[in-house]
């Protein structure tokens, strides 16, 4: 694999054996030595135009577990803030000697520009472009799908016949995007639930069904329901008329929940705002994997570093 | 040759087909065209063999951004007026989003000045119609009207006049001296951070949609508004199938439009977004095949007048970044006459004449531009290209002469190339190659006497 850029293009040969590699990486961290000498040597470096720090150091963990060098590089306070553009930043890196490039930036389609240039030679891991994609966020998350459904013996596995109900701000989210893609190649049946303000435009190419009523969504009884985090930004242009109503309408809230059956996995990208698209019940109930899905990315982040950058990176 | 020599010397154009498909000959002497007809001789002219080439009358370009003053590393009015040379141009209208602003007498005089010392091209100013092209209140447009380079054609392109009562006082106002309003329609509020088309595609991608209601619902009000207070309104680079609906319906009710569409949303369409190339990012965005047809039928059937550039020169820096981040614009000067081949006439919707139509005759009669757009007569001014249809190239930056180098073309196969262009009686391009820019000014200025 040369780069990780979408999910979008993901056979799922390729996307089973990113989440078994991942599952090695996972017993890895069981172990008393966290660490794999793996990647030394090799320097990855985080390259952040928005602020993510869950992200961040996310990919620092797993960088780091594979004893890479990793360098932060974020806009703030940097060059990049006084106006440097995306290729001078690029040949920067390059002329440092980059290996791997984890990009966070705001425009759709940058790391797919970086990758293409010739700016500079790196692997690129695409860690979230504009509303576009988020490609590892998917990869953890059907990571820790089947994890829940599988335990131990979940490598080899797809998702087939899974049913995931992603419900909020579909139209502003890469972690929609990415998972529509991904759980879909997998097997799994994927319905996005969220206003119609909030949908896009045209999903006629979406492998997908769409609607607007989250409790017909519930009552179909899915195997996950994925609730999306609403933005502070959204509230004020016209998507919805307050948080109050968006909450009654598309929250997961006590009482939905306690109408989904008990092995229903519920999960939250995070950063979670609790009381608005979920309730504290439903996010800290048995049935949630917020808190695995933080510990199985640094896992799918490692597999995702593991195949861009060590050994022939031209290969498959 | 020099200069001397080519500023004297009469042009026998020999075996040229005219647009209707009849073979001729042609003698430009003194600034005019002083024969036509077959088996001519003129004594000291320079022969220019146009077996097998179609004479169209110079080429008119209602929509070009010349960028000076103010954005000299994009292009300056000496070199857009040699792009414009080479794709067969004999004339542009400059639009006004200079620095500064195209918006008092004493700037679109400077804009003329500049163009007649070039002198490869007329370079027809367009006024800005409200002061910095803020929106907010009328630029001296009588002013203009009444200066050296007599502006009747004003335009914010670039942005929306979108202030409704600001648009009708315009649209009434440019009477008093024949003028027109060209509006950018793109309502402002529905294309807030817009990137391209909103579609499956900008669904797919992320990015922020420019929904083709912004541009239709613009040029509905403004269609509107011309027929209640009877004035002139053209409509620039039309880009969707619903702008075309509308602006059929407006021309059957009898209002005054006019409407331009481009050579790039006559051949594009938005899958080239795909590549993140911001070489196709353009302001209206490319659209679906839907539109493309739709816009080919309305150039086929009238409903849209003339073929217009929106020539956007843009430096390097400027496209090679991330999508967002990107300048709108391409530039299209040197490519429209076989972008429109390909488009329009290679598909059999138009012929010659019609080319000859919508890309000289009325947009010279729209912008009321005297000394173009008269056609191959005897007595009108020698303004001509000779294009070689049967030709095909693979279009590269070697068929570029401005400054910027932002085609979607670039690696294109596209069909025809344009061999001679004439001006005022004298060749701007000859074998295919841009006359030098000294030799130009030097003739150039004398005919201006």
């Amino acid at each position: 694999m040369r780069h990780l850029l979408s999910t979008k293009g993901l056979s799922q040969g390729e996307a089973i054996r990113l989440l078994d590699i991942a599952e090695d990486m996972a017993d890895v961290a069981d172990r008393e030595v966290k660490k794999l000498p793996t990647l030394r040597g090799k320097t990855v470096v985080n390259l952040f135009f928005e602020d993510s720090t869950r992200t961040r150091i996310s990919f620092e963990a797993a960088a780091k577990r594979l004893s890479a060098d990793v360098i932060n590089f974020s806009a703030k306070g940097s060059s990049v803030s006084k106006g440097e553009s995306l290729k001078d930043t690029a040949q920067t890196l390059a002329a440092m000697g980059a290996d791997g490039v984890v990009i966070r930036h705001p425009a759709s389609g940058a790391p797919h520009v970086l990758a293409e240039s010739g700016w500079i030679d790196a692997g690129i891991i695409n860690a979230g472009d504009g509303t576009h994609e988020h490609p590892t966020q998917a990869l953890l998350d059907a990571f820790t799908i089947r994890r829940r459904l599988h335990r131990g013996a979940a490598r080899g596995k797809g998702l087939d016949g899974v049913t995931v109900t992603i419900v909020g701000d579909i139209l502003h989210s890469r972690v929609a995007r990415s998972n529509l893609w991904l759980l879909t190649t997998l097997g799994a049946h994927v319905t996005l639930i969220a206003p119609p303000t909030l949908l896009p435009m045209d999903m006629s190419g979406w492998p997908a069904e769409s609607g607007f009523d989250l409790d017909a969504a519930i009552d179909a009884g899915p195997d996950v329901v994925m609730m999306l985090r609403i933005q502070q930004e959204r509230m004020n242009a016209a998507f919805f008329p307050n948080s109050r109503e968006y909450s009654r309408r598309w929250g997961l809230d006590d009482e939905r929940f306690g109408r989904l059956a008990p092995t229903t996995i519920v999960m939250h990208p995070g950063p979670m705002n609790r009381g608005l698209e979920i309730s504290s019940a439903a996010a800290d109930s048995a049935g949630s994997t917020v808190r695995e899905q933080v510990a199985n990315g640094v896992s799918v982040r490692m597999a995702a570093l593991y195949l861009l950058l060590s050994g022939d990176r031209e290969d498959s | 040759m020099s200069s001397d020599s080519t500023a004297s010397t009469p042009y026998l154009i020999r075996g040229a087909t005219l647009p209707d498909g009849a073979l001729t000959d042609l003698v430009l002497a003194d600034g005019r065209i002083a024969e036509i007809g077959s088996g001519l001789s003129r004594a000291g002219a320079t022969v220019v063999d146009a077996a097998g080439l179609i004479a169209l009358p110079g080429l008119v370009d209602l929509h070009t951004h010349l960028r000076e003053p103010g954005f000299e590393q994009s292009e300056t009015i000496l070199t857009g007026s040699q792009a414009a040379a080479v794709g067969g141009f004999t004339s542009v209208f400059a639009m006004a989003n200079t620095s500064p602003v195209q918006d008092t007498a004493g700037v679109v005089d400077q804009v003329l000045a500049l163009g007649e010392r070039a002198g490869y091209v007329t370079v027809q100013p367009i006024g800005a119609v409200t002061v910095g092209l803020a929106g907010e209140r009328l630029a001296e447009l009588g002013a203009m009207a009444t200066s050296r380079a007599r502006v009747r054609v004003f335009s914010d392109d670039g942005f929306c006049v979108s202030d409704p009562l600001l648009m009708r006082r315009a649209l009434e106002y440019v009477k008093a001296f024949d003028g027109v309003v060209a509006q950018h329609s793109q309502e402002p509020r529905l294309t807030e951070k817009a990137q391209m088309n909103e579609g499956a595609l900008s669904s797919e991608l992320g990015m922020v949609g420019w929904p083709a209601v912004a541009e239709e619902s613009i040029i509905a009000r403004d269609v509107l508004l011309a027929e209640h207070v009877g004035s002139r309104l053209h409509v620039c680079h039309v880009s969707t199938a619903g702008s075309v609906d509308v602006i059929r319906w407006a021309k059957a009710r009898g209002i005054q439009v006019t409407a331009e569409a481009t050579p790039h949303h006559l051949l594009l369409t938005e899958d080239l977004v795909v590549g993140y190339d911001a070489r196709f990012k353009v302001n209206p965005p490319l659209r679906r095949r839907e539109d493309v047809d739709a816009l080919r039928a309305g150039l086929a059937d009238g409903t849209i007048d003339i073929v217009a550039t929106d020539h956007a020169p843009h430096p390097v820096e400027a496209k090679d970044c991330e999508w967002d981040a990107a300048a709108n614009g391409m530039v299209g000067l040197e490519s429209a006459l076989s972008v429109v081949h390909a488009a329009v006439v290679d598909t059999g919707l138009l012929d010659w004449t019609d080319i000859a139509r919508v890309l000289s005759r009325t947009p010279a009669r729209i912008g009321r531009l005297s000394g173009q757009g008269q056609g191959l007569i005897v007595g009108a001014p020698a303004e001509l290209t000779l294009y070689d249809p049967a030709a095909s190239r693979v279009f590269g930056r070697g068929n570029l002469a401005g400054k910027s180098a932002n085609s979607p073309y670039l690696a294109m196969s596209l069909p025809g190339r344009v061999l001679a262009t004439f001006h005022r009686g004298y060749a701007t391009v000859l074998d295919g190659a841009l006359r030098p820019a000294a030799e130009i000014a030097a003739v150039g200025g004398r005919t201006h006497g």
